[in-house]
């Protein structure tokens, strides 16, 4: 399965300008006139690889950059510095119609269904128009043929295919955006929180049918979420990001039988768990910084118990772990064995 | 008798192609010192069960049937000036998302002085002292300094806490959290669900935890009732009730969760058929029946009642075979 990656990132970064007009910049200071420039700094430095087959999850908590990553690497936005590449093809350079052909390979799924699709357009209109775009001499019998198809697929009754989305409950939404997704036969598809909306009988349905798709068409999945359950269930590795760092990357079996970073700890041991058997949860003192001013060293050590004098200063790299298969942990700590 | 007790609550919304009933038959009890968890799905009830509690439903909706005794007073026949009295007062409640709950144009300080005011003659400076108290208890780092800041200056989690001595300020006996952590990140919800415990502890309250999630309820509360479609399906200790479920979409609902699969992690998470209906088109019979995998005859013609189980004295089961098809899981 870990063959060759389909996506690799290199030292992405990823800052959004927040600075504002002209009069908004200009900042009177000791007699002059100063433009200032504030920037968000979502991503910094992440890279990965993504191999073809797997499911790789990217975990975090709100504002810690996950989303922002996904949606760079789809191209969505353009990336501050850093490298995108598609089987071996830089694809961040390229303008949008030199890109085209490899949208069509890679597809994204939202996290609400209610805003995902457009209200005044009937299925039938939401699921043809990336078929038509992607393939311009695709004939009506074929169109018909592949919507019946993918409908079939992910369990909306093809009959239902001129009715609009307000028609619809959000578990079936959710089923149609992943159609959409879908309906072009991609290879790569990215999820971005696909469940959080939903409730939880219905999250189930949606996962099951993730997993069967994968099954199915042998898709590779980036799979953006907050769930740690989620997490465990469906992906074979996991990225656990905070404040736009990687600062974990290991199996799924292994990141959750012994976590190595003492942000991933912490993390994990406060998912409740639903046995009632209470773990000790590991308390983070203070606040996650704002990703505008990122403190020095590594990002997390305002929060960390063990930190020291070094990371107050040095960025840790992220370093593989001994006795692991493949495990990479940035943390000077893991790295000195003092934890 | 327990401090609240609520008894066959119904409450409707008159709409134009008529009523249309969010809760049926719902009775449950509540006392000093007591952590019951209300859990279901979106569009179960569980939070028109809150407000019903504190008399919030608002028009077209309104209690049709039923009694809410608290300390022995029946709320449901209250005016709304002597609701007024109870509600903040002897009742708080806690929403999720903090950032509606509190004004964003005043200071915390003026929020909370605000409050006591409200339910009592009392000085600002007197107020205050009494505001900077409940901070504290909420672990606030430098409450009176913190007084004079505006809800913006505070994260997610501190919000949260700040509603929750707001909701402190009147000593309440009983606090209704209605998904109090749903907007706010694992790791806080986990600081903000150990607050919770903690005060019920100290300050002698019971709590009605409305929430989804299965996870928390079972980390926090004592008891537990599980809601589905404007009714109360079963209700049992909580311990109980997670390790062995009886109604089939109880049973279903634990399941469902990633992480709880006997079949392990990659594998087909069993699943619940279909979606909660819509309540203008609930089925006769059980409400649960199109959804289910034990259904009979009888489950579509007839509404199972919710009822003790033999050998199990604290649980309560609205299904008519409440045991089938629990041996094999």
């Amino acid at each position: 399965m870990m063959n060759s990656p389909i996506v690799a990132v290199r030292n992405l970064v990823k800052y959004f300008d927040i600075s504002g007009g002209l009069l908004e910049r200009m900042q009177f200071r000791s007699g002059k006139i100063e433009f200032s420039r504030t920037e968000v700094k979502a991503v910094n430095d992440v890279s990965l690889e993504v191999f073809a087959g797997e499911t790789l999850a990217v975990v975090g908590e709100s504002g810690c950059g996950k989303s922002t990553l996904a949606r760079t690497i789809m191209g969505l936005y353009p990336p501050t510095s850093g490298e995108i590449l598609y089987r071996g093809d830089r694809i961040d350079t390229l303008n949008s119609k030199e890109m085209l052909p490899y949208r069509r390979r890679m597809q994204m799924i939202f996290q609400d269904p209610y805003a995902s699709l457009n209200p005044r357009k009937s299925v039938r209109q939401t699921l043809e128009e990336p078929l038509r775009f992607h393939q311009r001499k695709i004939s009506d019998s074929e169109v018909d043929a592949r919507l019946a198809e993918v409908m079939e697929q992910v369990g909306v009754n093809p009959g239902w295919r001129n009715r609009f989305p307000h028609e619809f409950s959000g578990g079936q939404r959710q089923r149609i955006a992943i159609a959409r997704a879908l309906v072009i036969d991609p290879e790569f598809i990215v999820a971005d929180e696909p469940v959080s909306a939903l409730d939880v009988s219905i999250q189930a349905q949606i996962l099951n049918l993730l997993m069967d798709a994968q099954d199915q068409r042998g898709l590779t999945y980036l799979f953006i979420t907050h769930d740690l359950s989620v997490v465990r269930h469906v992906s074979s590795r996991v990225a656990v990001m905070y404040l736009g760092t990687l600062c974990e990357l290991a199996v799924t079996r292994e990141l959750f039988d012994s976590p190595f970073h003492p942000y991933t700890r912490a993390l994990l041991s406060a998912i409740p768990q639903v046995d009632g058997i209470k773990k000790q949860h590991i308390k983070l003192s203070g606040e996650i910084p704002t990703p505008i001013h990122l403190p020095a060293g590594c990002v997390f050590h305002g929060r960390c118990p063990y930190a020291n004098s070094r990371c107050k200063h040095e960025i840790p790299e992220l370093l593989p772990v001994a006795g692991t298969s493949g495990t990479l942990v940035a943390c000077h700590a893991v790295a000195e064995e003092r934890l | 008798m327990s401090l609240l007790e609520v008894k066959n609550l119904e409450v409707s919304f008159a709409l134009r192609h008529g009523d249309l009933v969010a809760l049926n038959d719902v009775s449950f009890s509540l006392d000093k010192r007591e952590r019951l968890g209300v859990v279901g799905e979106s569009g179960a009830g569980k939070s028109v069960t809150g407000f019903a509690v504190i008399n919030l439903i608002s028009k077209p909706g309104k209690i049709t049937k039923g009694q809410i005794l608290f300390d022995g007073q029946r709320l449901d026949q209250f005016s709304e000036a002597e609701m007024r009295d109870v509600r903040g007062n002897r009742i708080a409640m806690i929403f999720q998302d903090p950032m509606m709950t509190l004004n964003p144009v005043l200071t915390i300080g003026t929020q909370m002085v605000e409050t006591l005011q409200a339910h009592r003659n009392i000085s600002r400076d007197a107020a205050e002292a009494i505001a900077v108290r409940k901070l504290e208890l909420v672990h606030i780092p430098s409450p009176e300094r913190r007084l004079s800041q505006y809800p913006h200056e505070f994260s997610g989690g501190m919000r949260q806490r700040i509603v929750i001595a707001i909701a402190l300020l009147n000593d309440p006996a009983i606090i209704i959290a209605d998904e109090p952590t749903t907007a706010l990140d694992v790791t806080i919800q986990a600081e903000i669900m150990e607050l919770l415990l903690e005060l019920c502890d100290l300050q002698d309250m019971g709590l009605m935890l409305i929430t989804h999630d299965l996870g928390v309820v079972a980390e926090v509360t004592e008891r537990v009732m599980v809601m589905y479609a404007g009714k109360v399906i079963e209700t049992a200790k909580t311990k109980e009730l997670v390790s062995s479920p009886m109604h089939p979409y109880t049973r279903g609902l634990i399941n469902a969760l990633p992480g709880h699969t006997a079949a392990g992690p990659g594998k087909r998470l069993e699943q619940i058929p279909g979606s909660m209906p819509n309540l203008t088109e609930i089925a006769p019979g059980c409400s649960f029946h199109p959804r289910c995998r034990f259904c009979q005859e009888i489950c579509r013609t007839e509404v199972p009642l919710l009822r003790k189980v033999a050998g199990e004295p604290d649980r309560e089961v609205s299904c008519h075979f409440p045991t089938v098809g629990c041996d094999d899981e």
